[in-house]
Formats: structure tokens, sequence, C-alpha cells
């Protein structure tokens, strides 16, 4: 009998669970830059995280070494199991199908309709016209886009037009969720809306990476945090602070509520 | 459906960058017009050089009042020279019907027969006709029999080879078909970089468009086909424009002339449809190449 081949263990063994595994991850530019200096975490399945850190703390390195933009200079990535070092250039492409995207700036294309839009996530990746007509709409109606389906993105509001990337990230339901900055152009109200609608996302079973510089944010949502700066990870906490079973409508409640002061001031 | 979607996609780019489409097509069809002229011309002058050349022969006239005795003698002295494979006869009365049927008018006003007594000299191997020129005329240093300068017997009048004629057709075809080669040359590399240009354009015109394919995860290749699509329409396009012009110059211009003027009628030139396959052929290749030279050099995928 063939005996199952263990995993090397070299460190921390990365649970079964666990979706991204950064190990002793380094990303130093041609220019010098230290983009990451040998950072060390893993997020598990079904996780909710923020990255947050000042500009240039390393947010951006890390999110896109996770879609294979760059490749690091030292140290190994590995998403669900797969260390990206071995994935060859052409199965770039492949690998990024089962990540959805999601930036600050939206990325829509400005000739195409908000349906358009979504359904071009599912042509560029061989989906069937049938693909299209089923799964199309139902994404629509879940980010709450369904009467604007004819719109163009510069008819919508910046929120709106946020749900639009959203829901073209998932439509392909990604078990994997990045988000760089998915509120940085959006006022707090509308923000909230943003990170109800990933946190609903989140709760389909969706892990979920938002990097954002959002500090209130953050702290209202208590969800686990990664603090970078300067490229190296200080602070990693609040894991297991929140319950995980909060739907989303007691989530937008509290997410609504002032910061609570303590009390005797 | 792919097909249909990479069309889409091609034809909704070829509509926002028409300008720069435009000018890749112009210069496509100029390449092709000047591809499709010359195809044949080329062809006529090489066709026209070739029968000449086939025909290198000496011609020795004898005097006019050459008698059939001394035809005769100077038949024999010719077949005794070295390289010298046959001896045509044509007698004045020969000559003058071949020639007043190629031109009765003037024969008739002339009256009486000018034309001599013709041996046509073919030696046995082209490239020696100049040997047997120099023997027959005695102009050589080749040391007739006759001893001094002159051809070999009294009777001859003069000898004349086809050697000048062929020298200047020679000299014309390879002139009209380096011209032609430097121009297609020029033109088609000038199609390529128009062209490369076109998809380069429109590769930056749709960066966003591109960089969201990377992300939702589209193959090399799938992100590739629509601009290759877009390249390949404006060059079919342009030499389909191309064998339009010059099939309407054909039916409008040539074909009334050509029964008049031999060399559009030389038999070894290419067919029309000949010349619309290769037209068209040359202009897909022309762009494929010109919008895989962009693709590889601008689109980063």
């Amino acid at each position: 009998m063939i005996a199952p081949r263990e995993p090397q263990a070299v460190g921390p063994v990365p649970t079964a669970r666990s979706v991204i595994d950064f190990r002793s991850v380094s990303k130093r530019y041609s220019s010098g830059d230290i983009g990451l200096d040998s950072v060390t975490f893993s997020i598990d399945r079904g996780d909710f995280v923020f990255l947050v850190g000042s500009t240039g703390s390393g947010k951006s390195t890390v999110m896109r070494l996770l879609i294979k933009e760059l490749e690091p200079t030292g140290g190994t990535i590995r998403v669900a199991g797969h260390d990206l070092g071995e994935i060859t250039r052409k199965r770039i492409a492949y690998y990024r199908r089962n990540l959805g995207v999601v930036f600050q700036d939206f990325k829509l294309l400005p000739g195409r309709t908000v349906y358009d839009n979504v359904a071009y996530a599912l042509q560029v990746t061989g989906g069937t016209r049938r693909d299209i007509r089923d799964k199309v709409p139902d994404i629509l109606r879940l980010t709450g886009l369904s009467t604007k389906l004819h719109n163009y993105p510069d008819q919508l509001s910046g929120g709106e037009q946020q749900r639009v990337s959203i829901a073209r990230a998932f439509v392909n339901h990604p078990p994997l969720l990045l988000a760089d900055e998915p509120t940085g152009n959006l006022d707090p109200e509308t923000s909230v809306d943003i990170m109800r609608l990933l946190y609903r996302i989140n709760r389909t079973g969706t892990t979920v990476l938002v990097a954002t510089h959002d500090q209130a944010m953050v702290d209202k949502m208590r969800r686990r945090v990664l603090e970078l700066s300067e490229g190296r990870i200080v602070r990693d906490e609040a894991t297991g602070l929140y319950t995980r079973d909060e739907t989303t409508r007691e989530f937008a409640r509290r997410m609504r509520q002032p910061p609570t002061r303590p009390s005797g001031v | 459906m792919k097909l249909g979607f990479f069309l889409k996609e091609a034809m909704r780019s070829m509509r926002r960058s028409a300008a720069p489409s435009f000018a890749a097509l112009a210069t496509v069809l100029v390449t092709m017009l000047v591809l499709g002229v010359f195809i044949p011309i080329v062809q006529a002058t090489n066709g026209a050089a070739d029968s000449v050349r086939g025909r290198v022969e000496v011609d020795v006239y004898m005097n006019t009042n050459a008698t059939a005795a001394d035809d005769q003698r100077v038949e024999h002295e010719l077949l005794g020279l070295p390289h010298v494979k046959s001896v045509q006869f044509v007698s004045k009365q020969q000559a003058y019907q071949q020639q007043s049927a190629q031109n009765e008018q003037a024969y008739q006003l002339l009256g009486s027969n000018p034309l001599p007594d013709t041996f046509h000299v073919i030696p046995d191997n082209p490239s020696n006709v100049l040997a047997v020129h120099s023997e027959i005329a005695g102009s050589g240093s080749g040391g007739s029999s006759s001893g001094g300068q002159g051809p070999i017997d009294s009777s001859i009048a003069t000898v004349s080879n086809k050697q000048s004629d062929t020298q200047k057709i020679l000299e014309v075809t390879n002139l009209v078909t380096i011209t032609a080669a430097v121009l297609t040359v020029l033109l088609v590399l000038a199609s390529i970089l128009l062209i490369a240009n076109t998809i380069r354009l429109s590769l930056y015109a749709r960066r966003r468009e591109v960089e969201v394919m990377k992300l939702v995860g589209a193959t090399d290749w799938f992100i590739r086909v629509p601009f290759v699509i877009e390249g390949v329409i404006v060059g079919a396009a342009g030499a389909l424009l191309a064998v339009a012009v010059l099939g309407v110059t054909k039916v409008a211009v040539l074909d009334p002339l050509a029964s008049s003027w031999g060399l559009i009628a030389a038999p070894r030139t290419i067919g029309f449809t000949g010349l619309v396959i290769v037209l068209l052929a040359a202009g897909t290749l022309v762009s494929a190449v010109g919008s895989g030279l962009s693709l590889r050099r601008f689109l980063r995928v």
C-alpha cells in the first residue's frame, strides 16, 4: 500500500481549513522598496478578515500577490492548498477564476450596462448563454441591483457601482473574495451597505479579505484584523470576539449605531 | 456563441477607433493594388524575356544578289562550324511572304522584295551563341579559315544575333521586377506597421477591459482573439476593396485593350481568380502579422 504523502511540516502547519496561508513571504520591488518583509499569517475558510495599515504598509502588495499579479521574492503563498509559485503563467487565468476581486475604483466597463458588466465575467470564462441567463439576475437580486439592469455605470451612484463590481466578482461564486479598499470612495452610510453586502456574501461560506484604512469601520465590525506596517504584521487580533452567527440584519443594526463610548465620561 | 462574442467585441472596438482602422485599411488597399498590378506585369515581362531567350540564334543575311549556288555553299560552311546544331534556310520569297502577311499594306507599297536570303543558325547551346557569331562574322580572334577580318564567305552581307535584344529585355525585366519587389516590400512593411499601430491604439482604448478580463480569469488567447479578428477584418476589407478596384479596372480598361495589345494577353500571366486569392491571402496574412506584433509587444497578460 502506498502511504498518503504527508505535507512537509516546516514551522506552523496550516490547518486543513486555511484558505490563505502566507509563510515568511517577502516582496522587494526592483526599485529597492520593501513591500512585504517576511510576513506569516493564515486565514481560515469562511473567515471575514480585515487587512489594515496606512498607505504603503503593504496591503496592496498582499492583494496583488494573492491575484498573482506579483511574484514574491521570498517565502511561499498557498491558496486553498495550492502553492502559488507552482502555478504556471498559463494557469494563472484558471487560478483567478477561483477568486473574486473588488477594487476601490470599481473597474467597471463604461460602455456596458450593469447586466452586461456582470455577464462579462461569465462570458470571459466561457459561460454559456444559459449560464448567463440563470446566474446574472440572481446575483443582481442579491446585490440589490434588480432595478438598475439596463443602466450604464455613469448613471449609478458610487455605492451602486461598487455593488455591480461585487456582483461581478461573486457571480461565479468563488470560494475567496478579495476587496481592496472597497469603501475608499464611498460615504460612511454607503460604506455600511457595502460591508453588509460583503458580510452577506461571507455568510454563504465565502472567505472574505478586505483591505482598508477605514479604522472606524474596522472597529465597529469586530472581525479579525491584521495590521501591516512597513511590510510587517504588527497586529493580529479580535479572532473570536464576534459571534459568527450574527444575521446581516443584526450586523447592519450594530454597524449603524454610534460608536459606544465608555460610560461615566 | 464564442465566435459571435469575439466578432461583436471586434466590431465594437473598430467602431470606437474608426480613424486608425481606416488608415490601416487604406494602406492595405494601396499595397494590394500595387501587388495586384505588378504581379501580372512582372509575369508578362518575364514571359517576353523568356521567349526572346528561347530564340537564341545567329541570323546570317546574304547579299541580295546571292545566287542559289552561293546559298548552298554558305549553308555547307555553316554546318561545318563547331557548336552549330542546325541551320534553317529562309529564302527571300519565304521571308517576303511572312513579312507581308504581318504588314500587308507596307509591303504592297514597296512593290519589290527588299529582303535577302537568310540562314537562322541555331547553336547547340544558347551560351555558345557568341562563339558561333564570331566564327561566322570573323570579327573575333578565333582565326577563321578566311584569314582576315570579315565573314567566312564573301556572299554574306551581315551577321547578327539577338544577344543585344535579349540583354535589353532582360535589363527591363530586372528593373521592373526589382522596382515591384522594393515597392511591395516597403508597402507591406507600412501595412504591417499601420495595422500594428491600429491594434496598439485599440489595446490602449480597451486597456480597462483587458485589465478586467485578466482579473476575472480570461485566458491569454481569449483576450487576444478579438484583437486579431479586428486586424484581420481590416486587412481582409482592404484586400477586398483592392480586388474590387482591380476588377473594375480590368473590365473597364484592360479587357478592351487586350485584343490590340499583345502583352496583356500574354498567356503566362496569372488568372484573375488566382490574383484575387493571392491578394486576399496576402492581405489577411499581413494584418495577422501586424496584430500579432502589437499583441506580443503591448499586451502583457
